[in-house]
């Protein structure tokens, strides 16, 4: 299907294809806020209730590590929209290589999230099914539900990061087949739109997880 | 199956002789064939949650329980809930008859997303297969509610297999529901204006939003049970600062939508057999219109009517009543445009128009009894009894189903090619009307009378009611049975179908039936709106 | 067959009207929908001859006239529904306490007096009952069909229900949230009896004492009165002495330095919380704070209190609250 021009038999016209799929990631975006946001109103609710323990728990997260992966995140849609800047001008090379720097650095936001913070929350007894959790006391209950909230929604944030990076995989083969141009590269556009989503979860993650509690 | 575009004269023969082998089947990205695919499930679906059903109405027929266990009637009812729910009810008219006509309807030549649309399909077969699993490996006995901390910390069923297999079913339906919105807005032909799409492809619209709204909750509340009960982790624990109420208020967000889900699709293939069968233009067809997108709107905001005696405030609960009592306004616009389109008209009583009538009826009988518990103080009273179990049936069976044997009988001819037998499907329809009344109707004096729902035995006062509803379900039961057997018949014997059997408006009956591969030779052009019957001189289809 | 199901309350009578007038409605709807629906096929079949005359194109002015109809009439059956229900779960001043906890499957009845029952409640008639229920496991509901209630039993919350019997008799009783194995099970009866007779039932059933003074016991052996004082007066210290029997010794190294709320005459009365609210302390309330105490700290005193949530059942928790609510307000000497 390798063409110049993509264009499947139901639409009328290539630019027409292009919109009708970037309006389908809109929608398939507009879905997941929804379950992100069941998630979300699910932890301010319980929060409403348990703050003193939410915030205890909020206490024993990293900062740092936060922060910093909210750098590589914001950063790597800045690369990736430069990438969708240089294949509208059909320079195919420039766009590998800011797709392999994206790539990069979502690799970095795994390692540092999972290998590291996870790693370090386990090894601090943080993870609240286990029977040594760390809080204990009043604010034991809260603290636990608030690493509930916390690994179920780093997890699936995680998830959709690997699912970003197999996309990321995806376009980088099919840019060094030469199958983008300045005339298509609608799957270059999608795929900027599902990444920047995941960096917007990450956005709101963020201060829900790190800041909140300490403020 | 490379599709390319095809000039006219190019094309023969039709989707169904595109093609033979099981590959050409399974790995097909045309809307028709995936309906077709869908279709045959979603039967397999109907007739196992039938079975369940059956086995339920078998145990009540004596006051000690026929089957002699509790717990395999617990497991059956919930069987039953699960699958008619979420394996059959919620998708049945969208996948099937709404992937096979929202293209012909839009005189497009697919949707816009046929892989995605396959994709869906597949997926929906792997959570039924997941859930089918945890049904017969033991089973689920919550109930379809999946209420906590029942299912979370007391239930010894598959709970988690069965919660894993919906969530996955949950994304074919978003899938679903996406591929429709985006078809509907960048897929209409040239000239086919907003105002002039037929009700069905608002009524799938408006579903669509639904689906895509509502699901990725219920995907979110379902994944927090599942983890809840595998590690105890407590959101919906009070012991440790949950809330069990959490999880209702979740779970009716998405479930009193996927009423509408189930019923959206109803009303838009009702009102298109109505000005069919009348040969007259809809009555209202901007207010019918209007009705469903407020449908899907208010149905948003109207899940607390679930909870009025599980112990939220009473501000929410005077609240969620006047919004339940708005969300009927629609409701009952639509059957008086209904009446209004036969007013005048030159009705022909073929089956699709008999089941579309069996529909009014027992949907307004369905929504009438939505006043009663939308009335606070009744509701106390009539919740949680089998008055509520027969209101539900009334909307979803008697209503949903009636529709979908409809639609599925007015699009046969286009959909195989081959005519139905009328005689039968006509019996069919009317035993099914009897049936369906004789099982239900005595449920809600039931209901009244205090029996609760999901009793697997009961008090002896009860048992003539009871029996006369088990007869019913055997009639009933027949007369599903009925059409299994007569439309197989006629894939093979049934009378070979002209393009516009009905003489009907729509852009599907423009194209032949069986459509060809790509709907339509030439791309169609509409110049007005639908159902233009003309007043006929002496208007005489057939019959 | 028995299609009539008795009216035995008050508010049975009341739901019965909005009822009879829900079935008038609908059966006028239905057979103005059916009725037009049969007259139509039958005046309007494709052979019949009939004239149809114009048919209108402009359709707004009679939509308009049937959807106003239509709200008019469902915002009649709104208030009327919404005024009972409201004034059926508010329950009026001095009424009958009793407590009923769910449990798979059966249901406890405990009174003021110390009598239990089991599956059964013994009530008189003519007096405002309130039922204080709370369930130790799943959520149930306690259904009463003659009295046309029912009502959620949610586990660590207290549900109120409340009504006036009028006719003595046994009216059965359903658990009608689905509940588990033997949900079917979970039913019994209710007995109202003339007031009198149900004096008489008391006397004969009376247990072996009152649930304050059981819970009074339970004060001391869980260790209560260790910093709440022996007879709840809010000094710890002073506890081991005003108290000869001495079973409120258990917490003799906290004596001095624990300091806790006194709980004489907290029952009804306005607490201020360390967050600047001010609830009122109901049983909810009382219940609430020896499970959770972490949740509502009174104002002006450190979080201290340990749960007890898993260590005391609910069976207890009743008597406890009980107990509490027997203590009279501090006298100024």
């Amino acid at each position: 299907m390798a063409s110049a021009v993509h264009q499947d038999f139901q639409y009328s016209s290539p630019s027409h294809q292009a919109e009708t799929a970037i309006a389908g990631m809109w929608l398939f975006l507009t879905t997941e806020v929804l379950f992100f946001g069941g998630l979300i109103l699910c932890w301010i609710y319980a929060r409403h209730w348990n703050q003193a323990g939410f915030d205890a728990g909020a206490r024993e997260t990293k900062l740092w590590i936060g922060t910093l992966n909210l750098g590589l995140l914001i950063s790597s849609s800045f690369i990736y929209t430069a990438g969708i800047a240089f294949i509208r001008v059909g320079n195919t090379r420039r766009l590998i290589q800011c797709c392999s720097l994206t790539l990069l650095l979502g690799l970095a936001f795994l390692g540092l999230k999972f290998g590291l913070e996870w790693h370090d929350d386990f090894a601090g007894h943080l993870f609240p099914a286990s029977a040594d959790f760390k809080i204990a006391g009043p604010e034991g209950g809260g603290a636990r539900l608030f690493f509930i909230f916390y690994f179920i929604s780093t997890a699936l944030h995680g998830l959709h990061m690997l699912i970003g990076i197999g996309l990321l995989i995806w376009i980088i083969r099919r840019a060094r087949r030469e199958e983008f141009s300045a005339l298509y590269h609608t799957p270059v556009q999608v795929v900027g739109l599902y990444w920047s989503f995941v960096d917007i979860v990450w956005l709101t993650l963020y201060p829900l997880i790190y800041l909140v509690g300490r403020g | 199956m490379p599709r390319t575009l095809v000039k006219a004269g190019e094309v023969e023969g039709s989707y169904l002789t595109d093609g033979f082998t099981l590959r050409s089947w399974l790995l097909t990205t045309d809307h028709k064939r995936i309906a077709i695919l869908y279709l045959a499930s979603i039967t397999v679906f109907f007739f196992i949650g039938g079975l369940a059903a059956a086995l339920v109405r078998l145990n009540l027929i004596v006051p000690q329980g026929l089957l002699g266990s509790a717990e395999a009637y617990n497991r059956l009812f919930t069987m039953h809930g699960v699958v008619m729910v979420w394996f059959f009810l919620v998708p049945a008219v969208p996948v099937t008859l709404g992937n096979f006509l929202i293209p012909l309807m839009l005189g497009a030549r697919d949707l816009a997303f046929p892989r995605l649309n396959l994709f869906s399909w597949y997926l929906f077969m792997l959570g039924g297969a997941v859930t089918l699993y945890a049904l017969f490996a033991g089973g689920v006995d919550t109930g379809w509610t999946f209420y906590t901390p029942l299912s979370t910390m007391y239930s010894k069923g598959h709970v988690v297999l069965a919660a894993v297999g919906i969530f996955i079913s949950g994304f074919s339906s978003i899938a679903t529901g996406l591929n429709f919105i985006v078809s509907i807005h960048r897929l209409r032909a040239p000239g086919l204006t907003w105002y002039r799409m037929p009700v069905f492809l608002w009524s799938l619209y408006s579903l669509s939003v639904l689906l895509v709204l509502a699901t990725p909750v219920l995907a979110i509340t379902l994944l927090l049970v599942a983890l809840e009960r595998l590690f105890h982790i407590g959101v919906f624990d009070p012991a440790i600062g949950g809330d069990p109420l959490l999880f209702q208020h979740l779970f009716w967000f998405y479930s009193h939508p996927a009423v509408y889900m189930m019923i959206l699709p109803g009303f838009g293939v009702v009102s298109e057999i109505i000005p069919t069968f009348s040969r007259k233009r809809i009555f209202g067809y901007k207010f019918i219109v209007w009705a469903s997108v407020a449908i899907a709107v208010i149905s948003f905001f109207v899940w607390g009517h679930h909870m009025f005696v599980a112990g939220t405030s009473l501000y929410s609960a005077v609240l969620f009543s006047i919004l339940s009592y708005l969300v009927a306004v629609p409701s009952a616009i639509k059957v008086f445009n209904w009446l209004g389109t036969m007013h005048k008209g030159y009705i022909i009583f073929d089956a699709p128009m008999l089941y579309a009538l069996g529909f009014i009826g027992l949907f307004t009988i369905g929504g009438l009894t939505g006043l009663w518990v939308a009335a606070l103080a009744a509701d106390v009273h009539l919740t949680q009894t089998y008055f509520i179990v027969a209101h539900f049936h009334y909307i979803m069976v008697g209503g949903m189903v009636s529709a979908f044997f409809g639609g599925l009988h007015f699009w046969w001819p286009k959909i195989t090619g081959r005519m139905y037998p009328e005689m039968w499907a006509r019996m069919a329809a009317l035993v099914m009307f009897i049936g369906f009344n004789l099982t239900f109707f005595p449920q809600f004096i039931l209901g009244y009378l205090g029996m609760p729902r999901r009793y697997f035995s009961y008090a002896p006062e009860f048992q003539v009611l009871n029996v006369l509803s088990s007869a019913g379900a055997t009639i009933l039961a027949a007369a599903y049975l009925l059409p299994l057997a007569y439309l197989l018949w006629s894939l093979f014997y049934g009378e070979r179908a002209p393009a516009n059997p009905w003489k009907a408006t729509g852009l599907e009956w423009q194209t032949p039936s069986p459509p060809p591969t790509v709907n339509f030779i030439e791309t169609p052009h509409v110049t007005q709106g639908p159902y233009h019957y003309p007043p006929p001189e002496r208007a005489q289809p057939h019959g | 067959m028995n299609l009539w199901l008795p009216a035995a309350s008050a508010n049975a009578a009341k739901v019965d009207q909005l009822i009879w007038a829900l079935l008038s409605i609908s059966l006028a709807v239905l057979a103005l929908v059916f009725g037009l629906m049969f007259r139509y096929i039958v005046k309007y079949r494709a052979g019949s001859p009939l004239d149809r005359g114009v048919v209108a194109e402009k359709t707004w002015r009679i939509e308009t006239a049937w959807t106003a109809g239509t709200l008019l009439v469902f915002f009649g059956l709104f208030v009327w529904g919404a005024d009972l229900y409201v004034r059926a779960f508010q329950p009026p001043r001095d009424v009958l306490e009793i407590y009923v906890i769910g449990k798979q499957w059966m249901w406890k009845v405990e009174h003021v007096g110390g009598q239990r029952e089991i599956n059964a409640l013994h009530i008189p008639t003519g007096r405002p009952i309130e039922l204080v229920m709370t369930s130790e496991d799943v959520i149930h509901d306690f259904s009463v069909p003659a009295f046309r209630l029912k009502h959620d039993v949610l586990p660590d919350r207290y549900e109120i229900l409340w009504f006036i019997a009028n006719r003595p008799g046994t009216y059965s009783l359903y658990c009608t949230q689905f509940c588990g194995l033997n949900h079917s099970k979970m039913t019994g009866e209710v007995v109202v009896l003339p007031p009198p007779e149900f004096q008489a039932w008391l006397a004969q059933n009376g247990g072996s004492g009152t649930l304050a003074a059981e819970g009074q016991v339970l004060f001391m052996r869980y260790g209560c009165s260790g910093c709440h004082g022996g007879n709840g007066r809010g000094d710890g210290g002073d506890a081991g002495r005003s108290d000869a029997g001495g079973s409120g010794a258990g917490r003799s190294d906290g004596q001095s330095a624990v300091r806790a709320p006194s709980l004489l005459g907290l029952y009804g009365s306005p607490v201020p919380l360390s967050d600047g609210t001010v609830v009122v302390a109901d049983d909810r309330y009382i219940h609430d704070s020896i499970v959770r105490p972490q949740s509502q700290i009174v104002a002006g005193f450190a979080p201290l209190m340990p749960s007890f949530a898993g260590q005391i059942g609910e069976e207890d928790l009743v008597k406890l609250i009980a107990y509490i609510k027997s203590l009279a307000p501090e006298r100024p000497l």
